[in-house]
């Protein structure tokens, strides 16, 4: 406890000392890092906290030091975490390369592996994308069709991949693909890592219903992905794909940032609240609209169980292993639990919720337009709700196929 | 505060794991209700209880109780309300030594709590005057007569108020009905002139009663707390109640779901076993998802107990509302899953479903909590 407490007091000397003040304010859409060149924040502050955070090893606190993470015990990423919201701090670095192939690289790399690729992702010199759905395999992924021959020294790929997310901006793509055309379905894929700037590819940016381009189509014509950056084994891909997938759900990033905002939860939604107080009013001390603030009340409440259970999920990992399928309710759960908060702006706002953009509307509003519209990728996107309940129902409740 | 059992509390729940399973299985329930037994549970059973320490686990050692907070009580109510164990724990020792806790006057705490750890003393909470959960709407006076005071009204659906030795009566001594001022609370013997006591058979075979004051004598002794500010007293304790029976509910609801899911495994239909219909998996998966945050609101507010933290109105809300949506979605699934045998009153399944609709009433419905806990956060 003690040292736990010393290291509260260093966290908050450093942080104090190190933090830039324009990296203590709400983060703005382009300010966001996730590494690489392609996309730059206009901040240059964004650069002076990721180069110090980096040094630290802090872009990735739980990773091992000698990848250049920042080795601390999960009680410790927690203080950090609370430490930094305590000032507000964002997060010095976003994206697939901490979120997603980083912690997949460290339990499946091979040490030559991780050695070239890991001080990368930590210092946000590389930018990641994903290459797994393709037109035919979505929700059915195993069903991919993406070929890659064996060559000897490479693989030859061809195929495409779809809503690959930040395509255009990511520097290396990690892919799965198919190198045994004849096995059973899952059989028959190998996870590879290449070059988004390899000859043979190419991308074209997709419109979203919120009107912003964040993915891609990506072409793949005799692209050559080098053997050395195969990830475990040759047609095993799959288990090295399902692991990726569930840092991606609920890696205990996201968990131990969740058990870190436990007071900050129920703050930053009443927003919610003191929108409807705004634009519905109040009478007798209760919202005037009933049937709306019965449903905020219904969605605050929620949202509360739902931040004592990532807590309550931290508390039962103290040990530091990431989580395993019990956590699919987090990516479910909370999918729909953000859909609902906007849903609810909407209904408090009304048609000054629809702005799209010129005058009439405030820049909150039409922010929110388009946040709301984007929301609705979170039961889609990274596994649909429908198959998150397929997977707990398979593997966390034992029922039948 | 922790959203984890540290090791004494799970060596407590573990123990009362096992005694619920070998001694007030459902099945115990289900001959308390055919032979229409007197007391509406063994009074053996309480015995036995007693002689663990839980009529005493809330009370403070130097009172010969176990001094074991809530997280404790609750572990054992969560045991409890798996095998729907009938019992005055909740009567006795969850109401009646909380009131007695947050009200009494050392005298009396040092009268009565020694006496109900040791399971001498039952008591009831003679609360409620119509069908729904209505704490402050209260018409049953308290008249100042001679230096005590006489207490005239009706109260519904008193736990265990059968077999009480002692109630505590909420009255009003001022103000009308709804005012939350002016309520003050009484400790009387159950036997007194003017009490006359129905006991009310309900669909979930647990105990409760209908009972008339009729100029019933009170000395001024037996007030709990100050005069017209019983609420005081009242809020505390209905809170415990509301914490404290999510527990219960929690522990009913997950031995449903367990079962259910059970059923799914075995059950065989069109050549496979109904639990590989994505109808009935996607339904199973949700309740899990409610289940699991219903474990979190659970142990939190049970820890806000014991802290006595600001937070555990606003807690109390959290859990019994969202305790009463789980259990009664829980059980109601429960039965639709099990088909035909569902219904049946052979299958135990079904008393889960009706112990869930009384818990909803009981200490305040999903509705009733959502909108206090919109009062507390200010709209
Ligand atoms: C914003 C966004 C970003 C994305 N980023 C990436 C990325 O970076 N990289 C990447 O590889 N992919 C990405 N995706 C793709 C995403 O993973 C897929 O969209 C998702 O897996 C669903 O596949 P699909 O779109 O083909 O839908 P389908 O699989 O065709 O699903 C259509 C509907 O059928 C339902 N359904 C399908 N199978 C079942 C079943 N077995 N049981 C019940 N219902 C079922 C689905 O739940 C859904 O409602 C992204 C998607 C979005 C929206």
């Amino acid at each position: 406890m003690a040292a736990l407490d010393d290291f509260r007091k260093d966290t908050r000397a450093w942080l104090d000392e190190n933090c830039p003040a324009s990296m203590r304010t709400p983060m703005t859409e382009g300010e966001t890092v996730s590494g690489g060149s392609k996309h730059r924040s206009p901040n240059p502050d964004s650069y002076v906290w990721l180069d110090r955070m980096a040094e630290k090893g802090w872009t990735v606190p739980a990773w091992p030091k000698e990848y250049g993470g920042g080795g601390l015990h999960t009680d410790e990423f927690v203080v950090l975490l609370e430490e930094m919201a305590r000032i507000q701090a964002r997060s010095p670095l976003e994206g697939m390369g901490v979120t997603m192939i980083g912690p997949t690289l460290l339990e499946y790399g091979s040490e030559e592996q991780k050695q070239r690729h890991l001080t990368k992702i930590v210092n946000g010199e590389i930018r990641w994308c994903q290459g797994y759905s393709e037109p035919g395999a979505g929700s059915d992924l195993a069903g991919l069709a993406t070929k890659a021959e064996d060559k000897g020294d490479h693989f030859l790929v061809n195929g495409s991949k779809i809503w690959t997310s930040g395509a255009q901006f990511a520097d290396w793509i990690f892919c799965l693909v198919r190198t045994e055309p004849q096995a059973p379905k899952h059989e028959g894929i190998s996870f590879v890592l290449f070059s988004m700037d390899s000859p043979g590819i190419s991308i074209k940016p997709i419109k979203l219903i919120s009107g912003a381009s964040p993915f891609c189509e990506t072409f793949f014509d005799d692209v050559k992905a080098p053997k050395e950056d195969l990830v475990h084994k040759v047609n095993q891909g799959w288990t090295v794909a399902k692991r990726l997938l569930q840092h991606e759900r609920s890696g205990l990033r996201a968990l131990a940032s969740a058990g870190a905002s436990r007071t900050a939860a129920t703050q930053t939604t009443t927003s919610l609240a003191d929108v409807a107080k705004e634009t519905i009013g109040m009478v007798d001390n209760h919202l005037a609209n009933p049937v709306l603030r019965d449903s905020i009340i219904q969605y605050r409440m929620n949202a509360n169980a739902f931040s004592l259970t990532q807590r309550r999920t931290v508390e039962e990992s103290e040990a530091g292993s990431t989580p395993g399928a019990a956590t699919s309710i987090f990516k479910f759960y909370g999918a729909d639990l953000r859909k609902e908060q906007l849903e609810l702006q909407l209904k408090a706002r009304g048609t000054q919720s629809f702005g799209w953009e010129g005058d009439g509307f405030t820049a909150e509003e039409l922010n929110l337009t388009r946040t709301w519209l984007a929301s609705r990728a979170g039961s889609i996107a990274g596994g649909t709700n429908e198959v998150q309940l397929n997977i707990l129902a398979k593997r966390v409740l034992g029922l039948p196929d | 505060m922790p959203l984890v059992l540290n090791e004494e509390q799970n060596m407590l729940k573990d123990a009362a794991k096992d005694f619920c399973g070998k001694s007030t299985p459902i099945t115990e329930l289900r001959k308390l209700r055919d032979d229409k037994d007197e007391t509406g549970f063994s009074r053996d059973i309480w015995q036995q209880m007693v002689e663990l320490g839980w009529a005493g686990i809330t009370i403070p050692e130097d009172f010969g109780g176990l001094g074991f907070g809530y997280l404790g009580m609750g572990v054992v109510m969560e045991e409890c309300g798996r095998t729907l164990t009938a019992s005055p724990l909740m009567s006795t020792a969850v109401l009646g030594s909380s009131a007695i806790l947050s009200g009494a006057s050392d005298e009396q705490k040092a009268e009565l709590l020694p006496a109900l750890a040791g399971g001498e003393l039952l008591t009831a909470l003679a609360l409620e005057e119509t069908p729904h959960h209505s704490p402050y709407n209260i018409s049953t006076t308290a008249e100042k007569s001679g230096d005590g005071y006489k207490l005239n009204g009706s109260k519904k659906f008193v736990l265990d108020g059968h077999v009480a030795d002692q109630l505590v009566v909420v009255a009003r001594s001022s103000g009308t009905a709804g005012d939350r001022d002016g309520l003050s609370l009484f400790l009387v013997a159950a036997d007194s002139d003017g009490i006359s006591t129905t006991r009310t058979i309900m669909a979930d075979s647990r105990n409760a009663a209908n009972i008339e004051l009729s100029n019933v004598q009170a000395p001024a002794t037996a007030l709990l707390g100050a005069e017209g500010k019983g609420a005081d007293v009242l809020d505390k304790v209905l809170d415990v109640g509301r914490i404290v029976l999510s527990a219960e509910m929690l522990g009913g609801l997950q031995e449903a779901f367990e079962r259910t899911l059970e059923y799914l495994k075995v059950r065989e239909q069109f050549g496979v076993p109904i639990g590989s219909f994505q109808a009935l998996k996607h339904r199973a998966a949700e309740m899990f998802c409610e289940i699991e945050l219903s474990k979190s609101v659970v142990l939190e507010a049970l820890s806000a107990l014991d802290e006595d933290s600001d937070e555990v109105p606003k807690l109390a809300s959290l859990a019994k509302a969202r305790l009463t949506d789980t259990y009664n979605l829980v059980s109601s699934e429960a039965i639709q899953m099990h088909g035909g045998i569902g219904m049946t009153d052979e299958h135990e399944i079904g008393f889960f479903m009706k112990r869930a609709r009384v818990c909803e009433h009981s200490f305040g419905n999903a509705a009733y909590h959502r909108n206090r806990y919109g009062e507390l956060e200010g709209y």
